[in-house]
């Protein structure tokens, strides 16, 4: 009999490689009046961080790592030789409490190797949830890995119970899957990912009506994760892929993993440094998608398919859009800014609330504390006019050029909450 | 010029700085002090003294938010330029101000808000409850964790603990001050010493287990783990020990795998639904050749 330290060790190692830490966009509940613990509905917490500079918010484990499949980018697939080893519900169920009430995480990110048939693990990983939820009163955060094939009853199970589910794409073509992951097929992940989103979009439509029953839980969102690197496929395709995915299915978030070394080599799949810029990159082309209204083809197009390592795509796209500029950043309208590189989301409701008393001068951007060197180019303000940008494209892109350590920032980690979180002022009087 | 010694507390502040307002003292005049040495060489103003009740001063409700939040902030000038805020958005008419990001008061006052943002987050997520016993009589289980944070934000922290950890007994002590969790009532006691909390959980090799195995040596990103878990906070932290240890071996790590024999890919097993999903998907690669079929 293996302990369960030994266990630990196999199945934590078994699931790190899916990147998904979120903890956050759950409902919100909390263990107020029961006698358990648990409560979701904030930003989400990293309760540590590891040496890779991932954040670790959830207990990220697998059922067992024993499983049928042969995907050769995973350390668990049928022709690895690791060390097998398989949870019973209990195990996870008490890990997971143990965990929860020394503050170490946020709840539990469930997932399983693939044993006797998608319906029978799609069980084993639903019995934990439900433990969780009916015997222990835990109002924690759960997120279930589901199964494309399991029967949509059993995903709707999981859905009741989770305050997240997903599935994973892995790679964006099926001519990559079956080469790398022959089980896998995806039209039925799509497929899944559709009926998912029908139980999601249910379960906001019912809310909002009055007088209607209330309806079944169900997790509030899914992701997924994508594969950088093990496959051909290029940022055109993997962000097209991301961008139906956001889209048709309206997921959550998708994760860009680099592709990384693992100790059990897959003789189809040759081992290699995992391309971490490209998938920063990509993160940062995601971000471009989902909140300042860029379109796929205006970051990585059929001409230019991959992302330029050296530079930030949205600085890219300005200086392949260099007639847009300079900006004003007094009259144009927030669309405008949002293309502004160096300009940041929140800087952008600061610029449009201030311009409406003050006519903006650098010093006030400087207050702001904006990324004046890489702004001044690209805008105009009260006291500033550039020279239109006549530089021609290598001097002008060599200017940007950043040194390496600034290319780290860590896109996993959840910003930092607003003090409104925190705080609740019933009156405005003093 | 008038010296006004408050506690370093948020209610001790608004109620003298209405009774400033309603006496109409410029932000010049006054002079914000909560150092215990300096208030011994002052007379220390109650709110009793107040000549008259002031009309309630209207002052948007944004401002309370930022003026509850900078109150915990050690800073010693954020007395003084909360009432300078205060007067500007009522007696200077700037109602507006807050609106201005670029306004160097107000960025001043929000870039203390958001330190005490982060600090208040750090102590959700870095605080570590350590298991000390059971109550005998309702069985509830009693945790004690030690934590310490930048300002004096136990107050506005903890309501998340209590909401969190409905179902189990906590205190979270700090040098300045504690709180305590029974299930009914959250309630303060004063600062002790970090001896007075337990150190060691019986449960800390094993999330020491799970933070070993989580960890990918083939992606160290040093940098981005101590901008977001700074080295002040290993200390409390039980899983802070191995992180040294687990740079240094990564490299050889990542060579080990790179130096492993690959495996060849081995046949299938006898297994009814693998069989089913190879044929379902032999079915649709094969209808998805006659549909891109042009004939
Ligand atoms: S299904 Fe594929 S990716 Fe998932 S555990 Fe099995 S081999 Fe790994």
């Amino acid at each position: 009999m293996m302990d369960i330290t030994r266990k630990l060790e196999i199945l934590a190692d078994a699931a790190k490689y899916d990147a998904s830490c979120a903890s956050s966009g759950a409902a919100r509940k909390d263990s107020r009046g029961s006698n358990g613990v648990g409560s979701t509905g904030g930003a989400g917490i990293c309760h540590s961080y590891t040496p890779d500079g991932r954040c670790v918010s959830l207990l990220k484990v697998l059922m067992t790592n024993a499983c049928l499949y042969d995907c050769h980018y995973c350390i668990n697939r049928r022709s690895s030789n690791v060390t097998r080893a398989r949870f019973t519900p209990d195990e996870v169920v008490q890990l997971t409490l143990d965990f929860y009430k020394r503050n170490y995480i946020e709840g539990l990110f469930l997932s399983s190797g693939i044993i006797r048939s998608a319906d029978h693990t799609m069980e084993l990983v639903i019995e934990v949830a439900r433990k969780l939820r009916e015997v222990h009163q835990f109002r924690g955060y759960i997120h279930l890995k589901t199964i494309p094939e399991a029967s949509q009853a059993l995903i709707a199970l999981a859905g009741r119970y989770a305050d997240r589910i997903s599935i994973n794409v892995e790679l964006p073509s099926q001519q990559s899957l079956n080469t790398l992951a022959p089980e896998k097929n995806l039209a039925r992940t799509e497929s899944a990912m559709g009926h998912i989103r029908g139980k999601i979009d249910e379960r906001y439509a019912e809310k909002r009506k009055p007088d209607a029953p209330k309806p079944p839980p169900f997790a509030t969102g899914q992701s997924t994760q994508m594969l950088v690197g093990a496959d051909a496929s290029t940022d055109a395709v993997i962000l097209g892929c991301a961008d139906k995915l956001y889209t048709a299915h309206r997921l959550r978030r998708v994760y860009y993993s680099a592709f990384s070394p693992i100790p059990e080599p897959s003789a189809i799949l040759p081992l290699k440094a995992p391309p971490l810029i490209r998938e920063h990159r990509l993160y940062q082309a995601d971000w471009l998608l989902r909140f300042y209204d860029f379109k796929v083809e205006e970051i990585a197009s059929a001409n230019a398919p991959n992302l330029d390592l050296a530079l930030d795509p949205k600085l890219s796209w300005a200086l392949r859009n260099r007639a847009t500029f300079p900006v004003d950043v007094n009259k144009a309208p927030r669309e405008l800014l949002l293309r502004i590189p160096g300009l940041g989301v929140r800087n952008v409701e600061r610029i449009v609330r201030a311009r409406r008393y003050t006519g903006l001068r650098l010093a006030d951007l400087i207050r702001l504390r904006l990324q004046m060197k890489k702004l001044l180019p690209f805008i105009t303000a009260v006291d500033h006019h550039p020279a239109k940008l006549g530089l021609d494209s290598d001097s002008l892109r060599a200017r940007f050029l950043p040194p390496p350590e600034q290319l780290e920032i860590n896109f996993d980690a959840p910003p930092t909450p607003a003090m409104s979180d925190f705080l609740s002022v019933r009156s405005g009087e003093l | 010029m008038r010296t006004i010694v408050i506690e370093p507390e948020y209610e001790a502040w608004r109620a003298a700085a209405r009774r400033l307002l309603a006496q109409g003292m410029a932000p010049e005049e006054v002079l914000w002090t909560d150092d215990p040495q300096e208030a011994s060489l002052f007379v220390r103003e109650t709110p009793a003294a107040a000549v008259q009740e002031a009309d309630a001063i209207k002052v948007p409700a944004a401002f309370m938010d930022l003026a509850r939040s900078v109150a915990t902030h050690t800073d010693a000038r954020r007395w003084g330029m909360l009432y300078r805020v205060l007067w500007r958005l009522t007696r200077g008419a700037e109602r507006h101000l807050l609106s201005m990001a670029t306004d160097p008061d107000v960025r001043q006052l929000q870039d203390w808000s958001k330190a005490i943002g982060r600090d208040i987050h750090k102590m959700h997520a870095f605080v570590r409850f350590r298991l000390v016993g059971v109550d005998t009589t309702t069985g509830r289980e009693q945790f004690v964790a030690w934590f310490e944070p930048e300002h004096r934000i136990v107050r506005l922290a903890t309501p998340f603990f209590e909401k969190r950890f409905a179902g189990m007994d906590w205190s979270i002590l700090t040098p300045y001050e504690c709180a305590h969790w029974d299930g009914n009532r959250l309630h303060f006691t004063a600062g002790v010493s970090r001896s007075s909390a337990p150190d060691e959980d019986a449960l800390d090799d094993l999330w020491r287990t799970y933070y070993r195995n989580i960890f990918n040596p083939a992606r160290v990103k040093i940098s981005a783990m101590q901008s977001e878990m700074p080295k002040k906070y290993w200390k409390n932290l039980p899983e802070a020990s191995l992180i040294a240890g687990l740079i240094a071996e990564s490299t050889g790590r990542v060579q080990g795998m790179l130096e492993t024999e690959e495996r060849a890919a081995k046949p299938a097993p006898n297994n009814t639904y693998l069989k089913s999903l190879h044929a379902m998907n032999q079915t649709e690669a094969a209808a998805q050749n006659h549909e891109s079929d042009p004939a």
